[in-house]
């Protein structure tokens, strides 16, 4: 029986095959302290990965059994609105059963509230293989991890309230865009005031762009300062559906991911909590929130490549013409050989952002239980940058890939890719909104350009070298990714001297790529390195994709300079 | 209630490759990957939906086989059930379904003597022959119902079932304790869950010996199977030239001379 996740050698060595996880599972589990409390919980580490492993497994099944099967169903039906409530395809409400039969849901949650503890690592590689399956269903289930906020900035009697009902499948919502504050949240204008006769507050307004606008518990971003216009005047609320008060007035028609509903919201005086403190919403909570998102975009991205990929060789091998199957032709396998080697450097990024993303997480919550140790807190300011830093890569980077590999994976099915009766289509319009939800990938080079400007990139790629450069047997190929950087470093020094606003601000895209183009390149020959079985070939590719590009963007900022 | 669910770990038929078969005709098992019997997993489903309508329902699986069948009962309690036995026993080796469904009897008596309902799959995909849920009944002395598509309740004194039959369904109604097989058609399983896996994957699933459910040892293994294979024949289909025939008199009766001259009619 087919298994997105075990019949895949690659996810495997991401999840399993990193020295990080050591640290990971040591952190994430407080050196095995549920053992005893929870049936369910690890003795020590290999007990942990073991588990770890199956439970992708069962995603891997679910995936391969009923989500795969069901996508074109739910792409053709997609969600309805009936009566101010979102009814989903029945396919998608089939899905959703599924999943929290499987109790995929609250993964990352302490067992405490019923979750599964599960590192970030694990939860995006069971996001990545359930968008491979059925982009637009990852999209309403993964929503799950909004849970993470209130987890970190809400009281622990919401915690107690919300995070169970979530573990046990209640969906989750983040209600942020307005029709007049899309990327510039600051703008946001839902009224939330004080009933002071009922001691809650209460929302007014409404809402656009909403995915799963109709879920059970709501973050709402809202204006809770009267008088106010800017970021400092909003807070985070929780709106719990069981009390009422929020109608869907539509759904959105989209170009892709139609299986998840993408609703106008009305907040009628709808009761409402406050979420952590007041004017916090947008600078503290709302980034919080948006780099979790942000993770799991490129996650979802990756899946959909992972998609492109498999469509992809599946058609050329099946497909004839001229006397032989079409992957025999330079030309295709030229195509195939693209998506395969962004996948993997895509992927490859993915899970080293999870990782860090994993160690911070976890060091942040230990310090909400005890005072950390001066190493400690070394480690989670190191971590927490490395994660600020490569979530705008990954995000970005993928969502980008997603797309070129939807159109490549079109391109080898030929004039049947543009007829709607391949998985193709749907994957090619699925993948569109990656590069522009939670941050379009101009915003997420906004993110990242700082650590170009104040050099962490350059110190990043250096510290990766002393591993990179051990491979003796690819010295070739290490002496090539020094070239790389060091025209990088060229470049950036330029743009640096020129203290010129504008001119950083044309050179931004061309340096963020530059930077991700060589970190994912050291982690290429760091996988190479490891498993040439999986990963020789696809790293000499992307590497030679990677120096063409890098050599492309430094020509483009040198000429920007002048 | 008290729900036995019988459940049969068996080779994957569905997936053959070219090594399926020995070139004495016999399967190889050894080549195919061994899974929960698909109908048993339905079988399972109707089980579990009970247990969730009736709470303080124990559901408990009951497997024959050697040891790495024991796997059947920790799948089934990934997906929901609360235990099971492994009867397992070098003389209830080579039974046929006859001694395998004494086997079975003699141990739902030994463990589950106030059992009010025991479910199985239709059929096996190895042996396809569907007698072992009835010779289960039949030995217990219980009502069976064959075919169940749905349960559509159940009150913990009588049981009211959808039934697959020719041409159509039929709804039928009897008392407890009884016996039904389930079809494919039915509800498919829910899948494993995460925590249950974690759980239980370490859990050993307890043994029964033929001492264990004091069997009387003629009746088990090859000792109590009336079958015996005579021969095995290594079959290969092969497509047979075609011929066209129109609707005229003298086609069709050529066509019934043949058929008789072949003895295939008259």
């Amino acid at each position: 029986m087919a298994n997105y996740y075990n019949d895949n050698e690659k996810i495997k060595f991401e999840v399993g095959q990193n020295a990080l996880m050591q640290r990971i599972v040591a952190l994430k589990e407080r050196d095995f302290a549920d053992k005893g409390q929870y049936d369910y919980a690890p003795e020590d580490y290999e007990d942990a990965m073991d588990s770890y492993n199956r439970v992708l497994d069962i995603v891997g099944e679910v995936t391969a059994d009923v989500v795969a099967p069901n996508a074109e169903a739910v792409d053709a039906e997609g969600p309805h609105c009936e009566g101010g409530r979102v009814r989903y395809a029945e396919k998608t409400a089939e899905n959703l059963d599924v999943m929290t039969k499987a109790g995929m849901n609250g993964m990352t949650m302490p067992r405490r509230y019923g979750g599964l503890n599960l590192p970030v690592t694990v939860y995006t590689a069971a996001n990545e293989i359930v968008s491979a399956g059925d982009a637009s269903f990852e999209n309403i289930w993964s929503l799950q991890d909004c849970i993470e906020t209130l987890y970190c900035f809400g009281n622990e009697e919401q915690r107690q309230k919300y995070i169970p009902r979530v573990c046990a499948g209640e969906t989750m919502s983040m209600d942020l865009t307005e029709p007049d504050a899309g990327s510039d949240l600051q703008s946001v204008m839902l009224k939330a005031t004080y009933d002071e006769e009922n001691k809650c507050w209460r929302l007014n307004g409404s809402k656009r762009f909403i995915t799963n606008g109709d879920s059970d518990i709501h973050l709402v971003l809202a204006r809770s300062e009267a008088g106010t216009r800017d970021g400092r005047g909003l807070s985070m609320f929780i709106y719990d559906k069981r009390d009422g008060g929020v109608d869907v007035r539509r759904i959105e028609n989209k170009l892709g991911i139609h299986g998840s509903p993408t609703c106008e919201l009305v907040y009628k005086n709808a009761k409402c909590e406050l979420c952590g403190d007041r004017k916090l919403g947008l600078i503290k909570y709302v980034m919080s929130l948006m780099n979790g998102a942000r993770l799991g975009i490129a996650a979802q991205s990756v899946g959909l490549s992972q998609a492109a990929y498999n469509e992809a060789v599946a058609y050329a091998q099946d497909r004839k013409q001229f006397g032989k199957a079409i992957i025999e032709f330079p030309a295709v396998r030229e195509m195939i050989g693209n998506i395969q080697a962004r996948l993997d450097a895509g992927r490859a990024l993915l899970y080293e952002t999870a990782r860090y993303v994993d160690i911070y997480k976890a060091l942040e919550d230990i310090s909400r239980e005890r005072k950390l140790e001066a190493e400690e807190r070394a480690e989670l300011k190191r971590f927490s940058r490395l994660a600020d830093a490569f979530t705008p890569l990954a995000k970005g980077m993928n969502s980008e890939y997603a797309n070129q590999n939807g159109y490549d994976c079109i391109q080898v099915h030929g004039g049947s890719g543009f007829m709607l009766e391949y998985a193709c289509q749907r994957i090619y319009r699925d993948a569109r909104i990656t590069s522009i939800y939670e941050g379009t990938t101009q915003l997420q080079t906004v993110a990242a350009i700082r650590y170009v400007t104040n050099g962490f990139y350059a110190q990043v790629m250096e510290e990766m070298m002393t591993e990179t450069s051990a491979a003796a047997q690819y010295a070739a190929q290490v002496e090539r990714l020094k070239a790389m950087t060091e025209k990088y470093n060229t470049v950036t020094a330029a743009v640096r001297e020129k203290e010129n606003q504008e001119v950083l601000d044309f050179a931004a895209r061309h340096l963020y790529e530059m930077a991700a183009d060589i970190i994912m390149s050291h982690l290429m020959l760091q996988h190479a390195a490891k498993a040439p079985e999986l990963f020789e070939q696809s790293m000499n590719h992307f590497l030679d994709m990677a120096e063409a590009e890098v050599a492309k963007h430094s020509v483009l900022v040198s000429r920007l300079i002048g | 209630m008290n729900i036995v669910v019988l459940a049969k770990q068996v080779p994957d038929t569905r997936n053959v490759g070219p090594d399926a078969m020995t070139p004495e005709g016999t399967v190889n098992r050894s080549a195919l990957p061994a899974i929960f019997n698909p109908e048993d997993l339905n079988a399972l489903e109707q089980a579990l939906r009970l247990k969730e309508q009736n709470p303080g329902t124990t559901v408990t699986v009951l497997t024959m086989g050697p040891d790495r069948a024991a796997e059947v009962v920790k799948e089934a309690m990934y997906r929901g059930a609360d235990g099971g036995y492994l009867l397992t026993d070098r003389a209830f080796a080579g039974a046929d379904t006859l001694a395998t469904s004494y086997a079975l009897s003699t141990a739902i008596r030994h463990f589950a003597p106030n059992v009010d309902l025991i479910i199985g799959g239709r059929q096996a995909i190895d042996g396809d022959t569907a007698q072992v849920g009835p010779q289960v009944a039949e030995k217990l002395g219980l009502n069976q119902i064959t075919y169940t598509e749905e349960i559509l309740s159940c009150d913990g004194k009588t049981i009211r079932v959808v039934r697959h039959i020719d041409g159509g369904v039929e709804t039928v109604e009897t008392a407890l304790p009884c016996v039904l097989t389930v079809n494919g058609s039915a509800a498919p399983c829910r899948p494993r869950n995460a925590k249950r896996v974690m759980a239980y994957k370490k859990a050993e699933v307890p043994h029964l010996t033929c001492a264990d459910v004091e069997a009387d040892l003629n009746q088990c293994g090859l000792a109590g199977s009336p079958t015996k294979v005579k021969h095995v024949e290594n079959i290969v289909f092969k497509a047979k030239e075609s011929k066209q025939l129109t609707g005229s008199d003298e086609d069709i009766n050529g066509l019934i001379q043949e058929l008789l001259a072949s003895h295939t009619i008259g």
